[in-house]
């Protein structure tokens, strides 16, 4: 028995480091939301940003803002890159299908996080509310990956 | 840990094998000789100015937090899998938006991604002649519901250079950090 929890200590111990986590997933009336990542800030003077993936196993749905006790004044916006030039513009709501699913990423839509109330720290989480049209608010933990992240440390379900 | 101090000895040697670069790349050059150069003369956080005698270039503000991180990450992973050719490429970020990015350090933002990447802000005249030299567009919008009141469009791309400041190509905004190491490996 002794034996056997050591066993198990140990293998939960490993699996972590081996493969990555399951993506924490919310789900509440049509929308499932998961994969929520930002990255970690020095000091609160930047912005910082927020990336998900939210899926919509409804009818059409909208994302029509989003809140955080981290940021004072958290947006929507919308990275465009047309003939090499980048620019953000910021965007009322996002649409997303019916039966589909709309990720927040790199280079695209990303909740810009301004007036940033404490620094992120990489390892921490800090929750992110998404208020949908239909679906009503929904709270996620976001995880605070390094500055260097390019995407989510964990594996979407979807 | 060991990779931070490998990183810091490449970067320690990478002035002095800029010199190697040029030798390498002599054949390449004669080709060029009409190639386009573009030019800049900017300071670092140190104020030390330094010119278009480096290897790659982006073009950003720090008050930016999708694309520019992206980026930046990019050429940090670039940097990691070029191992010992590493030493002889210089990132170099260029301010489009200098004075705040000097306010909030932009020396110690960068270093976050990667200790050889090096930041330079300059005045708004440095500045505006280096954007104009690479025919990049870096301009300002008045945005009351960005921070501060205004945001930056700026061009997204990584510009290469030769050793001698020779535009040599720019890699569009997305272009994935291995197809970036495999095109520099094969240069160098």
């Amino acid at each position: 028995m002794l034996k056997s929890t050591a066993a198990a200590l140990v293998l939960a111990a490993i699996l972590p480091a081996t493969a990555l986590a399951e993506c924490v997933e919310v789900t509440q009336g049509n929308v499932t939301v998961s994969a929520a990542w930002s990255r970690a800030t020095i000091g609160t003077d930047r912005p910082a940003v927020f990336y998900v993936t939210i899926r919509n196993n409804g009818s059409e749905e909208r994302l029509m803002g989003i809140e955080t006790p981290v940021a004072d004044m958290p947006m929507l916006h919308e990275s465009v890159v047309e003939n090499g030039a980048a620019r953000m513009s910021h965007v009322d709501q996002i649409v997303i299908a019916p039966i589909d699913a709309v990720s927040l990423e790199p280079g695209g839509y990303h909740g810009m996080l301004m007036d940033l109330q404490t620094e992120l720290v990489e390892g921490t989480t800090f929750p992110v509310t998404l208020l949908f049209e239909k679906s009503g608010p929904v709270t996620i933990d976001t995880a605070v990956l390094p500055l260097r992240a390019r995407e989510a440390a964990c594996e979407e379900a979807l | 840990m060991l990779k931070n101090i490998r990183i810091a000895l490449w970067v320690a040697v990478a002035v002095a094998l800029v010199g190697v670069g040029a030798l390498l790349w002599h054949a390449d050059r004669q080709e060029q000789a009409a190639a386009f150069k573009p030019e800049f003369s900017l300071p670092d956080e140190a104020g030390t100015i330094h010119t278009a005698e480096d290897f790659r270039v982006f073009f950003g503000f720090t008050n930016c937090p999708d694309i520019c991180p992206t980026t930046m990450a990019e050429v940090a992973q670039v940097m990691d899998d070029l191992g010992p050719e590493a030493a002889e490429v210089q990132p170099v970020f260029i301010s489009v938006d200098p004075v705040r990015d000097r306010e909030s350090g932009l020396g110690e933002y960068l270093e976050a991604f990667h200790p050889s990447i090096l930041g330079l802000a300059g005045d708004e005249s440095a500045t505006q002649a280096a954007v104009g030299s690479f025919k990049v567009f870096g301009e300002r919008h008045e945005d009351a519901s960005a921070p501060g009141g205004y945001t930056m469009s700026h061009s997204s791309s990584l510009y290469l250079l030769g050793p001698r400041g020779d535009w040599l190509r720019q890699f569009e905004y997305g272009t994935p950090a291995d197809d970036i190491t495999a095109d520099l490996k094969e240069r160098l």
